[in-house]
Order: structure tokens, then C-alpha cells, then sequence
């Protein structure tokens, strides 16, 4: 999946005299607010950080600002999904005119009837709604599935993402990586020239879902809160 | 599959076809795509059916139906820009005119917009929030039959379509939280529009979303109630009637409330009777009163604890710093009663964790030392050893102040002090009795407290003259301690010394938790409430001797208070109090049964008042306004 990168920052954060008995409480909170908005500075979502302070006495800024600066030296998780960008979510729900995913347990992505390729056909099979492959059997889409979709666009206000299923390399995870590479040569290795592109960041662990991403990101926030 | 869709616009009058639900969400598509092309003939049709709301015969409704869920089909047709007519008119669509298998399309229809696109999302969920309320016509019909049935078909696919939303938009709640918060209706929508907004907002809070958004909502809620709360003045309350001299005793004994009706029933009713017609009154009743019924259910949900969490840190922020608020704390008050152990003993030493801190500013530690004198006379439901410790916590305090200060009388500089005296005072006038004849909380409590009183600094003469006054008067019945000085009280209720250690916001005078005088939400409290009147002072005991049946001393009195409380609230107060109908008389009969007073000794009261009036100061009215001074 992309979308996915991590940042060291260099921040400067100003706080109000009247938080000086916590500051490291309330740089949490302040970086914490954030978190989950899409953030034109990181020209991403934040999805998690990890902060060590530099200053051990802050500067109080002359003038006319009451605030101090704290300088501060950020990791920070950002999802930042592009057009063109693969990512990776779970279907929510499914019916002939679209497939709702929901990306990294948090952002959600519409792929509608016109972004499905032909391929697909829509079915129900025993009341359960579906889209199948005409040309292989196995490769089923249905409530539950990991898809792997590319990105049309995205709303950065709401984090909503429209997504399509036109391309080859496109479609359930589990189905794509037993069968694409006896497939098609060509489209693993474009695929996995990008996957490694992206996994040179190492912030995932190979072979881990995206809703095993969302674990850590959650545990990372947590204990970045008791602490 | 197949629906009969009746007198379609284009369609001949008597010709009925058969179309299955694919034909018409194409039809409907190729109306949504024809507009691309400049021909709107059918698209306008389509924005015309939207636009029936009022008296629909069955074919149309059946109509608008059908046109509703073949939309649902074919959200990904429409465009923003080239169909803003069509949404607009979806937008504006109030759930209230129709029946229910119309709202339920609606709703549909309402969902699949929000989730197939970002842009949507925000429009749809203001749409849900708008249907909180009725359109104006039927807020008349909600207390009728009809109108609480079609409230409940609304609000619960109201609330059934934000949890689809959150469910494939994660993310919504925090988006729906804003538009919430934003369409809260002011304070100057005085109509009932703001009762129901209000028990959305509780529901919404209740319900599973709650856990994302429910303690900002409950924070909007009590703000709401403040608002209202501040928009009460006191003026209204207080009369201009001195003749009958500043103090008023508290007249509220259960035969009061039998003789309601009459006319000259007391301070406690004619104040009630001022606030009576006020619309603002009105109001904040019925959203305490909400609020109350939205405590109860959280506590039958085992969810209180962390509802009261919410309500603690808004009460800090907002109620607290408020200048004395009249109504608003009592949702506290009723959260405490709920749960005594946990909730009641966490915000009795919340407050005095604000007032022995010294980082605080003056005026809140005064506040909530007021809050906590005030809580503990009046909470029935508060075991007799939690008030003896939170009174040995204040004592000490006191001790330790006095050893680390000297000098003379000084009302402005040891304000605080002054308060925390006048509030242990405050809370012996109403339960010296049960801590006199414990011979531990004696030596623990009051004897510290002598050695408090007889400093230098000299609180007695500086706290409130009636206070100190009872207090005096028990303590010397009770053969506590005897005061050499005598002080000549006059029947004041305040003296200039008073007036200066209380400040220009009268925090001397501040008793928050003194009888609630708003109707609906006093028969809530009442059941769990103290009144000076069925306080035996320590000075009866004379007469108490003399009676046979005095096995009821005071401390039994609070565990009966509290067993007989449960008991009541269970069978009486359990209901909501629109299921009892709203019967005062009811509800006396519920207070008779709670006999609060022994039968004979209240005989003797009732006789005995008027030649020797309990001078407990019960609502504490300043002979002028704050703002004169």
C-alpha cells in the first residue's frame, strides 16, 4: 500500500504562559488536536507522532506574543494518499452501483459502478451481494474482502476518497497475490517496484494488513498518552 | 421485485405498469443524465415530486416512495452542481410529514448520499439534524397520541442513519459533533423546539456514537442550561415584600404542598409563584428535567460513572464559575443522589479539593466551599460519616490557618477562611444532632472546631449573623462549648462584616443547593432532599425526650431517609414523569408515605411555629441587590 510515509520534523510550537505547568502534557494535546486532519503544512493526514523536546528552558518571544516557543524534533506517521497511489481497505459494503471500503480503518473510499472494470460482474449468490470475475472464478469481491484500489481523488476536508478497480492490478488482495504473479509478468513488476518503493520507508512490516497498520497506530497513540 | 408505481408524471392516467426497482432507478438515472444534455423535462418532474409534502393521496405517496428509493439507487448520477435543485429539494424534506414508509426511504436515500461522497456528507448529516425538530405546525401535536408516535418514527431513523453513516463514513461523528453543537437552537428560541433538539442531543449521546462525541454534547448540554440558568435573575425570584422581614423560613412541609392552592403558603411558593409565566423558567425545567431522566437511564445502564466524569469537569468549567447559579447545579445534585457512594462522595471531594487548594483563585474556592456547605445539608442520600469526614477535612484546614495566621479581624484578607467557617457552621445547624451523640466525631470534630472558632480572627463575628445565630443556639443546646462574648444578632441576617469577607459577588450569601423552585424539577429533588423543616435542631431535645417514639434520632434518620428514598424511587419515581402524568397530587401521596417527620413531633412544629419560628435562614434573600452595593 501506498499513501504511507514517515517524517522527521522540525517544530516549533507555541504555547500559552498559562500551560507552563504541563508543557509536555499539553504539546500532546496540541500536536494530539492534529491528529486525523489533513494537515497542508505535513501535506498529509496525521496519523501518528512521536516528540522529544529539545529545549529544556523555553523562550519567552518578545513583543507583543504572551506565548513562549518550544522547539521540538517530531516522527511523525502521515497518510497522504495521491491520485494514481495504491491503497489498501476493507469493503463495508457492496451493491451494483458501488463498493464501499474503508481505508486504515478510518478514511473511506467509494468505488463506484463506472470506476469497476468489465470484468467484474455484480451477483448475489444466497442473499449475499458480490461482484466476480468473468474471467477467474476465484477472484471475488464481497462485504469483508481486502481490495487493493487506485486513488481517483480525495477530499481532503472530509478524508473521503474516490477510488476505481480499472486497472489489472487492481482487486482483491488475497486473490492478486497468489495468482498476479503467474498472471502477468509485466504487472508484478511494475506493482512490486512500487511496493518497494514504498516499503523502503519501513515503517510497516512486510505482509502486514492494513488494519494491523491501524493497531499500531492506535497502541503508538495510546502510549504516547500515558506517558 | 416488481412495485406497481402508480400515475408516474409521464404516464397516462389509467394505464398501470409493472416495473421492476432496476427499470426505474434507470429511469430515474437517464432523468439525472438528460440535464447533461440540456433537456430537464423529466428531471423537473423528478424535483417535482420531491416537493409534495402536505396531505398526499396514497398514490402519491406511493409515488414519492418509489422515486425516493430509485434515487437511493442511483446516488453516483448525481452531480453537485448540474442537480442542486434535486438536493436542495432533498435537503429541505422534513421527515415529520411524512408516514413511515416514506421516512424510511428518505432515510435511505439520506445515507447512500452521505457515503457516496465527501461532499455530500456534511449537507446529509445537517439534514439528519434538522429533523431533530418538527416543522412549526406540529410541535402543537407532539403531547398528543399521534404526534409521540410519529416523534418516535422519526428520531429512531434519525438516529438509525447516523450510526449506517458512521459505519462506512468513520469519521462523521466528529463532523456531525460540530453541526450538532452549531444548530443548537439559542436561548432565544423560547419554544418548546430546544426541549426536543435537547433530548436528540441526550439520545445521540446514549446511543453508539456517544462514546465518540456524548461528553461534548453533554458539556453543550449543561452550557445550554446555564445560559438559561443566567437568564434567570435573581430579581426575579427575590421579592420586594421585606415587611415580612429578611428571613424567611422554609415552609415546606408536606401539608403545603396539600394546600398548594391556597394563597399564602409562604416564601418558598410566592417565589415559585414569581418565577410562575416565566417562559425562561419554564424551559430550564423541562431540560432539567430531561436531564434528570437522561441520569436516571445512564444509570440504569451502568454508564454513570462516566457520564459523571463529563458533568464534573463541565461543572468545574461552566457552573462553578458562574455567578450563582440558581438551577443548573441541581443536575449535579440529582447525579449525586444516583449514585451516593461513588458519584456523591467523588464531588464532595472534588469541592474540597478546590477550595484547600491554594492555586485557585479566591472566588472558586469560595464558590465551591458554598457548593459544598450547601451539598452537604441538603443531600438525605449522604451517609453521616462522609459528611463527618469532608467537615474534618474543612475544620483542619481551618486549624491550620489559624496556626499559620495572627492578627485581628480582617474580612477581606482571609476571605476564604471566613467562607470555610461559615460553611462548617452551615452544615452543623443541619446535622450537629447526629455528630453531638457520637462521642468520636465529638473529640475529632468538634472540639478542633472550638479552637477555630474562638481564634483571634474571629469567624463568629464575621461569618453570616443567622448562621452563626443557629448555630450558636444548637451548639450551646447540645452543651458544646459556651461563648463568653455575647452577640447581639437582631435578627440580622448579615452584618457589614459579613457583606465585606463575601465580596462584591455575595458569595457570603451563596447557598446553591437551597430548595429548587422550579416545579417539574423539584419533585425530582425533593425525595432526596433535606428541608430546614425536617431538620431537628439540637434545642428540641427537651421536647423529643418527652415523646415516646423517638427511636428516630437523626442519624437513623438518614439511613431511613435513604432506604425510603430507594423505595420510593423505585415504585414512584422510577416512572418518567410524563408516564405519572405529571400529578402533583400523586406525588404527595408519595411523600406522605415517606412520613419525613414523626407524626407527633410534626404536630408540635406546626403548633410551635408560629410563636418560635426556626430561624435557619432556608434561602437567604440579600435585603439589596448585589449590583447596589
Amino acid at each position: 500500500m501506498e499513501g504511507l510515509s514517515v517524517a522527521d520534523a522540525n517544530l516549533v510550537m507555541y504555547l500559552h504562559p498559562s500551560k507552563s505547568r504541563n508543557v509536555s502534557q499539553s504539546i500532546l494535546r496540541e500536536l494530539g488536536s492534529l491528529l486525523f486532519k489533513f494537515n497542508e503544512t505535513f501535506d498529509g493526514v496525521l496519523l501518528a507522532y512521536d516528540v522529544n523536546i529539545l529545549d529544556k528552558q523555553a523562550k519567552i518571544l518578545s513583543g507583543v506574543h504572551p506565548y513562549f516557543g518550544l522547539r521540538l524534533k517530531a516522527n511523525l506517521l502521515l497518510f497522504s494518499p495521491k491520485p494514481d497511489m495504491l491503497l489498501e481497505g476493507k469493503v463495508v459494503k457492496l451493491s451494483q452501483e458501488s463498493i464501499h471500503v474503508i481505508v486504515l480503518g478510518f478514511s473511506s473510499a467509494i468505488i463506484t459502478a463506472e470506476n469497476i472494470r468489465g470484468e467484474f460482474k455484480y451477483r448475489t449468490k444466497d442473499t449475499e451481494e458480490l461482484f466476480a470475475s468473468k474471467s477467474h472464478k476465484r477472484h471475488v469481491i464481497k462485504v469483508g474482502t481486502m481490495i487493493r484500489f487506485l486513488v481517483k481523488s480525495f477530499d481532503e476536508e472530509i478524508l473521503h476518497i474516490i477510488g476505481s478497480l480499472i486497472s489489472a492490478h487492481t482487486g482483491s488482495i488475497r486473490w492478486l497475490d497468489r495468482h498476479l504473479e503467474e498472471d502477468s509478468k509485466f504487472d508484478r513488476s511494475s506493482m512490486k517496484s512500487r511496493d518497494r518503493e514504498w516499503l523502503g520507508d519501513k515503517t510497516v512490516d512486510e505482509g502486514a494488513t492494513p488494519m494491523s497498520y491501524d493497531n499500531h497506530i492506535k497502541m503508538s497513540k495510546k502510549r504516547r498518552i500515558t506517558e | 421485485m416488481g412495485l406497481e408505481l402508480p400515475k408516474y408524471p409521464e404516464m397516462e392516467e389509467d394505464q398501470v405498469f409493472n416495473f421492476t426497482d432496476s427499470e426505474i432507478v434507470s429511469h430515474v438515472k437517464q432523468a439525472l443524465a438528460s440535464v447533461l444534455s440540456g433537456d430537464n423535462n423529466s428531471y423537473n418532474q423528478l424535483v417535482g415530486v420531491m416537493h409534495h409534502s402536505k396531505h398526499l393521496a396514497p398514490d402519491e405517496v406511493a409515488l414519492l416512495e418509489t422515486t425516493l428509493k430509485a434515487l437511493a439507487g442511483a446516488v453516483s448520477s448525481i452531480d453537485i452542481t448540474h442537480h442542486d435543485s434535486l438536493l436542495s429539494a432533498i435537503y429541505c424534506m422534513s421527515m415529520w410529514n411524512y408516514g413511515p414508509h416514506v421516512a424510511d426511504a428518505l432515510a435511505e436515500l439520506i445515507v447512500s448520499l452521505a457515503i457516496s461522497n465527501g461532499k455530500y456528507l456534511d449537507l446529509c448529516l445537517g439534514m439528519l439534524v434538522s429533523n431533530f425538530t418538527p416543522p412549526p405546525y406540529f410541535l402543537d401535536k407532539l403531547k398528543m397520541p399521534h404526534g409521540l408516535e410519529r416523534k418516535g418514527q422519526v428520531l429512531s431513523r434519525v438516529h438509525a442513519a447516523f450510526k449506517k453513516i458512521a459505519d462506512y463514513v468513520p469519521l462523521a461523528p466528529l463532523r456531525l459533533l460540530t453541526i450538532v453543537l452549531q444548530g443548537m437552537p439559542t436561548i432565544y428560541h423560547k419554544d418548546r423546539a430546544i426541549v426536543i433538539y435537547v433530548e436528540n442531543m441526550l439520545k445521540l449521546e446514549s446511543g453508539e456514537i456517544g462514546e465518540l462525541v456524548g461528553s461534548t454534547i453533554l458539556m453543550a448540554v449543561v452550557d445550554r442550561l446555564i445560559e438559561l440558568d443566567v437568564e434567570i435573575g435573581w430579581d426575579a425570584i427575590l421579592q420586594d415584600d421585606f415587611s415580612k422581614g429578611i428571613f424567611e423560613m422554609e415552609l415546606e412541609d408536606v401539608d403545603d404542598i396539600e394546600e398548594s392552592a391556597e394563597p399564602d403558603v409562604g416564601e418558598f411558593r410566592l417565589s415559585r409563584k414569581s418565577l410562575a409565566g416565566n417562559s425562561i423558567a419554564e424551559l430550564l425545567d423541562n431540560l432539567l428535567v430531561l436531564t434528570f431522566e437522561h441520569l436516571e437511564s445512564c444509570e440504569r445502564e451502568g454508564r454513570l460513572a462516566k457520564v459523571f466524569e463529563t458533568l464534573l469537569q463541565s461543572f468545574r468549567v461552566t457552573v462553578l464559575s458562574a455567578y450563582k447559579s440558581k438551577f443548573a447545579q441541581f443536575v449535579m445534585f440529582y447525579a449525586c443522589a444516583l449514585d451516593p457512594e461513588n458519584c456523591g462522595m467523588r464531588f464532595a471531594t472534588v469541592l474540597a479539593d478546590l477550595f484547600v487548594q491554594d492555586s485557585q483563585p479566591q472566588p472558586t474556592r469560595m464558590s465551591a466551599v458554598s457548593y459544598l456547605a450547601s451539598y452537604l445539608s441538603r443531600a438525605k442520600f449522604l451517609a453521616a460519616s462522609s459528611i463527618s469526614s469532608m467537615l474534618k477535612r474543612l475544620v483542619d484546614w481551618c486549624l491550620e490557618y489559624c496556626e499559620a495566621h495572627d492578627g485581628d479581624i480582617n474580612p477581606n484578607a482571609h476571605r476564604v477562611f471566613y467562607s470555610g467557617c461559615q460553611a462548617i457552621m452551615y452544615v452543623l445547624c443541619f446535622r450537629m444532632k447526629v455528630f453531638v451523640d457520637v462521642p468520636r466525631l465529638k473529640s475529632e470534630l468538634l472540639i478542633p472546631l472550638e479552637q477555630v472558632l474562638k481564634h483571634k480572627l474571629n469567624p463568629l463575628k464575621v461569618c453570616l449573623p443567622s448562621v452563626v445565630e443557629e448555630f450558636l443556639r444548637q451548639a450551646k443546646a447540645a452543651s458544646l462549648f459556651t461563648v463568653c462574648k455575647t452577640f447581639i444578632f437582631d435578627g440580622l441576617l448579615e452584618s457589614e462584616l459579613s457583606r465585606a469577607f463575601g465580596g462584591l459577588e455575595r458569595l457570603d450569601t451563596f447557598f446553591p443547593f437551597d430548595p429548587c423552585l422550579l416545579k417539574k424539577c423539584d419533585s425530582f429533588i425533593r425525595p432526596m432532599f433535606v428541608f430546614w423543616s425536617m431538620v431537628k435542631p439540637t434545642y428540641d431535645d427537651a421536647f423529643d425526650d418527652d415523646d415516646d417514639d423517638d427511636g428516630s434520632s437523626d442519624d437513623d434518620l438518614v439511613q431511613d431517609f435513604v432506604n425510603e428514598n430507594e423505595d420510593i424511587m423505585n415504585d414512584e419515581f422510577g416512572k418518567s414523569f410524563d408516564e405519572q402524568g405529571v400529578d402533583m397530587d400523586e406525588f404527595d401521596y408519595a411523600l406522605k408515605k415517606m412520613s419525613i417527620t414523626p407524626k407527633a413531633t410534626s404536630n408540635y412544629k406546626f403548633g410551635g411555629r408560629f410563636q418560635e419560628p426556626a430561624r435557619m435562614p432556608s434561602r437567604i434573600r440579600p435585603s439589596t441587590s448585589p449590583e447596589s452595593l
